[in-house]
Order: structure tokens, then sequence, then C-alpha cells
């Protein structure tokens, strides 16, 4: 399934007349559009959005994010903390739930779900204690918890760490639901 | 396949589609931006735009919406160009409590008003390093007086100014320990640390600065503040940050309570606490630095007494509204009635009623109390919040239409919203990560409403790139439609954060074009020829020196000896616009002079070889410019060369080798 998504989007860029600039290869799956996700630099350290562009285990996050249009958001200065849930987090949702996210009517709901998954600040792997809680840019609370160096937010479990140029993004198990206090309009 | 899946590679095919439209010039945001830009050759801009220099020190003047650069106004840092800080008239304007300071960090203009309309006077700067207040007069564009701010730790919530620019205040970014109790630990910080806020008084007829209070506040960071206005007069408004009251890694530590404060400040009630003899006089050693047009010269004094008063005893000057999210941005609109509060963290902006903040003052509706203050409960407050209008708000200015924009740093936009309704009516990206924006007379009470002007902080692949430190820009949209349209983008000089910006026809017609000579009060001027002079006060040699095209006056100088001082006293004898003149002289430790038309400024050189030594003009100013030159000559220690000066005298027939 990441492979046709990949070969889907390689072959439709292959098909696009560029308005500038060269494609980076370190970045083949982001769009080229006008924002700073877009700048090309295979100089600088990768932000949050390249690391995640470049893990085959996160194509469903960036589409997601990309279909919030959230890509320049994250890769501006920062500083963040993302917990990135891979794409077998996101496929343990319920049935129909993405589809129900990504509709565009729907895109709000998706955004303030994906802002659940970012805090603003760098949190380090030293820095976060047991039962910490963050609040994180939806507005709404998320409880850290640290056991024997394991790392779990609100129970999905950290399953590694990379450092970016604009943060740090945590890799999780599974998508983190907001609280039943938050306005999302729909249950998940 | 009817899996998330199959829908996202749907979304990702038709966003792949999308992107191979014509793509032309889609950021150029239709074909007439550049018309709306283009201020063609001659003709004049329709506002001049003040705009902070950021680390340059500075504050820089462009014009809108051509976005020309007109001027850098020396303010808190020297100018070799200008010789601001090199020269004997102007070292006194960068005294300190601390000592000759050349460098600071401006972040904000505030030009003065009156009835809350900005009149053109005045335009004032902060330094967020050692902590001063600038004022700069706009007849002259020169800085006129830098007063310096006891007991602030950084002056970051300044210098933003009252409906009739009675006062300028100047909050500081951080506590620090004060009194007879400085040296103590860091972790003491609840127990030892304070703020202040100064409320700067402003001579309605003059300008000058005098601190009329300082308001002691708990140890938190002020970041930013604006007046009330209109219903709202009588009252101040500032955010606070670090409530957590950290002192080390601000960044976590500072962050973790869901609201910080908004500051309300009665300043009435202060000063009715004043007249009643409440306030308290307190030693404190802080400069106050004024340049005097008719001598060309500053000078500076220091100031050992504050009067203070205590909000936490004297009741009912200060109250705290909590505010998502560590508040950076404190706006109040043209109406005075709705304070924006923008929490850097957030994604959503809170707007307070001051009819509302008033009722709940008035019925006590309060929360508890920080540090003996009450806190006005969240509710009471609010008139409502804008509710996901982007990520990390920082700024918000207005048009004379009711609504607001404001910056977003995180999501690169602005945003632009009704001020009542708190509907978000349009959003535009920055090219990158906009700090503040300015709308002409957008802090007033009259706001021309025509632009809207972002500050980036980063331009990454805007411009050329010209290695690892790029510019940082502006960029001018259009904001009289519907949609908010960019228009140009220009770099910036230094790093800009606020910005103000006024017609051009408040500030031209007061615009001084010369100096009058007889007007120069100056110790050292030679208000003619006739008056050049060379004296030998010990081993200080004073040149009394003319310049006028095109000749220096004198142009041969000898019987200076090594050891000496010597003291270039310039008068630009000129009395016609734009015909400075520049003295420089070679292997000065030191920078040039720019002297205006009927001005003194004086150059100290000491020399440290012998020989003869050329000096000349460095400003353009005639034909014969590259002609107006002459020569110093250095004898050694004891030389008995006799001292002598001429200009036009031809003497060599007659030279004895010896002398």
């Amino acid at each position: 399934m990441k492979t046709i998504l990949f070969v889907i989007a390689c072959l439709a860029w292959g098909g696009c007349e560029r308005p500038k600039h060269e494609t980076s290869t370190t970045v083949a799956n982001l769009p080229q559009e006008e924002g700073q996700a877009s700048v090309q630099d295979d100089e600088s350290q990768h932000d949050l959005v390249k690391i995640a562009a470049n893990s085959a285990d996160h194509t469903t996050l960036v589409a997601a994010l990309r279909a919030a249009e959230y890509l320049d958001v994250l890769a501006n200065a920062g500083p963040f903390t993302v917990f990135a849930p891979t794409n077998a987090a996101f496929a343990k949702l319920p049935a129909g739930t993405l589809e129900m996210l990504t509709n565009p009517e729907n895109k709000e709901q998706l955004r303030t779900l994906l802002e659940y998954h970012v805090y603003v600040g760098v949190l380090t792997e030293t820095m976060i204690r047991d039962g910490m809680v963050i609040n994180m840019v939806s507005l709404d609370n998320a409880t850290l918890a640290k056991k024997d160096s394991k790392i779990t937010i609100n129970g999905a479990a950290v399953l590694g760490s990379a450092r970016g140029s604009n943060g740090i993004v945590y890799i999780i198990d599974s998508v983190l639901l907001l609280p039943e206090k938050s306005n999302l309009k729909f249950p998940l | 396949m009817r899996t998330p899946l199959a829908v996202l590679i749907a979304l990702l095919a038709v966003t792949v589609f999308q992107m191979c439209k014509p793509q032309a010039p889609t950021l150029i945001s239709g074909t007439d931006a550049a018309i709306k830009a283009y201020v063609p050759p001659g003709k004049y801009d329709e506002f001049y735009n003040f705009v902070s220099g950021g680390f340059s020190g500075q504050m820089t003047v462009y014009g809108l919406p051509s976005g020309r650069l007109f001027r850098v106004i020396p303010v808190f840092s020297e100018d070799p160009t200008t010789g601001y800080g090199y020269s004997e008239e102007t070292k006194a304007m960068l005294n300190t409590s601390h000592g000759y300071v050349p460098w600071d960090d401006l972040h904000h203009p505030a030009i003065s008003t009156t009835r809350g309309e900005h009149d053109g006077r005045w335009v004032f700067g902060n330094a967020n390093n050692t902590p001063r207040v600038a004022r700069i007069d706009l007849k002259t564009f020169r800085t006129a007086e830098i007063l310096e701010l006891p007991n602030s730790g950084g002056n970051h919530s300044s210098p933003f100014i009252t409906e009739n620019t009675e006062y300028v205040v100047a909050g500081t970014r951080f506590s620090v320990p004060i009194g007879d109790k400085t040296d103590v630990p860091i972790s003491s910080f609840k127990e030892n640390f304070k703020g202040y806020i100064s409320f700067i008084s402003v001579d309605p007829k003059d300008g000058k600065m005098n601190i009329a209070f300082q308001l002691k506040t708990p140890g938190v960071s002020f970041d930013l503040s604006r007046a009330g206005k209109g219903p709202s007069h009588g009252w101040f408004f500032f955010s606070c940050y670090n409530t957590e009251q950290a002192y080390t890694l601000l960044e976590v530590n500072a962050s973790q309570k869901d609201k910080d404060f908004i500051m309300a400040v009665n300043w009435k009630k202060a000063e009715e606490y004043i007249a009643a003899g409440k306030g308290e006089k307190v030693k404190a050693r802080y400069a106050r630095n004024r340049y005097d047009e008719t001598t060309h010269t500053a000078t500076s004094e220091i100031l050992t007494e504050v009067l203070q008063l205590d909000p936490a005893q004297l009741k009912d000057i200060i109250f705290f509204i909590p505010c998502p999210k560590s508040p950076h941005g404190c706006d109040t609109d043209p109406t005075g009635e709705y304070i924006v509060g923008s929490g850097k963290l957030a994604a959503l902006i809170p707007v307070f009623s001051f009819t509302k903040i008033q009722q709940a003052i008035a019925n006590k509706e309060f929360e508890g109390e920080f540090a003996g203050i009450p806190v006005i409960k969240y509710e009471a407050a609010l008139h409502g919040e804008v509710k996901k209008p982007g990520l990390g708000p920082l700024h918000t200015e207005f048009d004379d239409r009711g609504n607001a924009y404001t910056s977003f740093f995180v999501s690169s936009e602005i945003v632009k919203w009704n001020v009542k309704t708190l509907e978000v009516l349009d959003r535009v990206p920055t090219y990158y990560s906009i700090g503040h924006l300015c709308v002409p007379g957008g802090p007033t009470r009259k706001p021309h409403g025509k632009y809207v002007i972002a500050y980036n902080k980063i331009t990454k692949d805007r411009y050329l790139p010209t290695g690892p430190e790029l510019t940082q820009s502006a960029q001018i949209y259009d904001i009289t439609g519907d949609k908010m349209k960019l228009i140009l983008d220009f770099p910036t000089i230094g790093e800009p954060h606020y910005a103000e910006a006024i017609p051009a026809s408040i500030i031209m017609p007061q615009s001084v074009k010369i100096f009058k000579l007889e007007e120069n009060k100056h110790p050292y001027a030679a208000l003619g020829e006739g008056q050049a002079k060379v004296e030998r006060k010990g081993n200080q040699v004073h040149v009394y020196m003319t310049a006028i095209r095109s000749h220096l006056t004198p142009d041969n100088i000898e019987g200076v000896k090594l050891g000496d001082d010597v003291y270039f006293h310039v008068t630009n004898l000129e009395q016609d616009w734009d015909v400075p003149h520049g003295f420089a002289i070679k292997g000065a430790n030191n920078a040039e002079l720019l002297i205006m038309p009927g001005e003194t400024a004086t150059l100290k050189w000491k020399p440290l070889n012998i020989g003869v030594f050329p000096f000349y003009c460095t400003d353009f100013c005639s034909a014969l410019h590259q002609e107006m030159q002459g020569y110093i000559r250095v004898s050694p220690a004891g030389s008995a060369v006799p001292l002598k000066y001429s200009t036009g005298k031809i003497e060599d027939a007659a030279i004895d080798a010896s002398r």
C-alpha cells in the first residue's frame, strides 16, 4: 500500500511542469507549493516534516497533515514536539474514521486531531517525567508516563524518537484520541 | 479496497492534480499588485513607516506603499556613518549607569498621540537589553533624549503610550532582585525578584521625559502592553508570562500553566495615590541624556531617586485577568472597548471587554489572588474567543471598519477577523514566520485601513541567497477589499519587530531643512570663516574649523605635538537644504563626522605618529568636493614648531626647512 501511494505521488509529480526550483530527492513526496515545507534545502538538518516524509511508516500521517494543510506549520521554526502515529496506528482506528476525517468538510476536525499530537516546545526524553501533563496545541491536555525509561502518552507507547532541526518527534503506536470534553464534533 | 488509505490515495491524487494547474504568478496575487505598490520616480509615498531595527539598535524609515528606505536613525547603537556615539557631542547619548553602552536592541516604535490619534511630534523606542526609552524628534529625525530605567531587567514591554502621550510605559521582561538585596541566589526568585513598571511622563511642550512613578509588581515577565483609549483611557493593559516564576529553562517551565495574565492598570488611580502622598521615594541610579538642538550637544545626568507605589498595599491600581498560554500581544481596539490577548502557544484569541472588566471589578467577580493582587474571573472579563484562528497568535492591529488583523508566527499567516462578531473573515500566508504587523494608524483611535504590513523573521528562499545570514523582510498587503492581497515584499535593516505608520502629510510640513547659524550656541562653533582658529589649552588643541563649498578653514595646521589631543570642531556654514559636509582624518581611531547645515560637530583625534596627516570632506558636496581637503602636521613632543593655521596662504618661497 505504501508503495502504491509513493508511486502515484511520483508519477503525478513527474507529469507536472515545475513552476520553480528542482524537486529535491529527499522530499520527493512533498508538494511543490509556496510555504516553508517546500523550501529546497538539502544541506540543513531535516525538519520534522522532512523526517516524517522520509519515513515509510508515516505516509498516512503525512497525507493527513497535507489534507489538513498543516505541513507548512510544522516546517516553521517551532520549536515542536510531535507525537507521530505510525501507519499501523492509523490502521487501528475504527473503520471509516479516516474517511470521515479526510473528508474536506471535516478539515477543522482533522486539524484538531492533529493539533492534539503537537506541543509547542522541545521535550527531550530526559525532560519527560512520569505523570507529566502537557497542554497540546489543540488546547487539550495529554499525560505522559515514564516507567523504566519507557515513555507513553495517554497510554500510547513511544516506539522511538528523532531529533529534527525544529524539534523532536516521538513515534507512537496509537493515534491520540481527544478527551471527551473536547469540541471535536463526532465520536472517535 | 475500502480502507482509509484508499481515501488518502484519492485525496493525494486530487492534491497532486491541483498542483498541475498553471502556477505562474500565484503569489503575486493579481495583476494590479505592482501598480498598487508603485510610486513613480519623483512622487511621494503616502505614509512614513517607522520600523524597529531590532538588534541593529536603530530605527528605520521607509515609505509606504513603495517600501523605499529613506533613513536609518541612530538610536541605541553607535553609528560611525554619522558619527553618532563617536563625536564629542553625541557620546553622552549612550551613557548609562553602567557607563557608555555602544549597542542595544530596539523592538518597538511608538508615535506620539493627541486624543488618541498620531500627532507626529515624536517617535519613542525601547532598549530591550540595557533598559532605556528613547525619544526621536520627528522634525529632525534625530534622537533627542534617552532615559534609563532603574529596577528593570530588560525593557521589552515598552514604549507604549497613553492617549495624549501623558505617559510612556516601560515594563520589565526580566524580574530582578532590587534595592539593597541584589546579591542573592537565583533560586530565591519567588522571594527576592520583583517586576517593575515605569510610567514616564512626557512634557507636552517639549517632550522631555521623567519617570513619574514605578509600580512594584509581582516577579513575572511583562511582554507587551497597550493603553486604553476613549472609554478605557486611564487604564493600561500589560501581557505577562512566566507567572510560574521560573528562573531556568523557561521554554518548559514558564509554559506549564494553561493561563497566564493580562494585567490591567488603573493609572488614574495611581495618580490619586500619588496626590495623596502615598508614593515612596526610593534610591535609584539611572542616566538621562538629552540632546540640545541649539548647542548641538548632548548632556548626561545621573538621577538618584524614583517614586514607587506598591499595588499589593494600595488597592485598586492593578488587577489580573487570566489569558491562555503565555500571552504576547495585548492590543486595544480603536473604540477602546476590546482588549485582544494573544497566547503565543495557543490556537485561539481571547478578546476581553473593558465594560465587563469594570463590572467584574465592581461586583468583585474574582477567582482569587496572585501575589496579593485580585484575579478577575476569565469568563467575567471575556467578550469572546476567536476559535481556531491559526497557531501562535502574536500581535493584533486594527482597521477603521471594525476588523482586526492578527499575526501568527507558527502558522505564518495574517488572519483578519471581526472584533465584535469574532468571525474569521480572511487569511493570507506570509513568507515566512511573521512577528509583528502594522496597519497605518493601527494602534490609534483612527486607523487608516489601507495596508497591513507583515514583518517576517525568516526569508529562506524568498530572495537571492547571501550565505548563511539572510535578510528579514516586510510584506505589504492591500486590505481595502474583502480579501487581503500581497502587493510587495522588501528586505529590512536589522530585525524588524514592531512598526508604526503615519500619513506623510503630518510629518512632511514640519521637517527641518537646515539648522540656523544664528541659533547655533555650540561653545566651539566658528560662525564664519573669520572665527576659525586653533587654540592650545595644555595638551589639548582645539581647532575651530568651518566647512563651506569647497574648502575647510583652516586647511593647513602646524604645531601639534605627540601627546596632544586634537579636537576638530567643525561648523558647516552652509544654510542650504541637503548640503551636509563630512570630516575625516587619516589614521583616526574614530569615525567620521557628518555635519548638517548650520551644525557644529567635534571629532577627537589623538595622533600616534609624527608626520603630515591629510583630512578631507567625506560628503560629496560640490563639483570641487574632491578639492575640499587639508593637512595637519604632527611634530615630536617638545618640538619648537609654533602653532599656526591658515587657509589659502601660500608661503612656500619663504619656507625654512628647519621649521
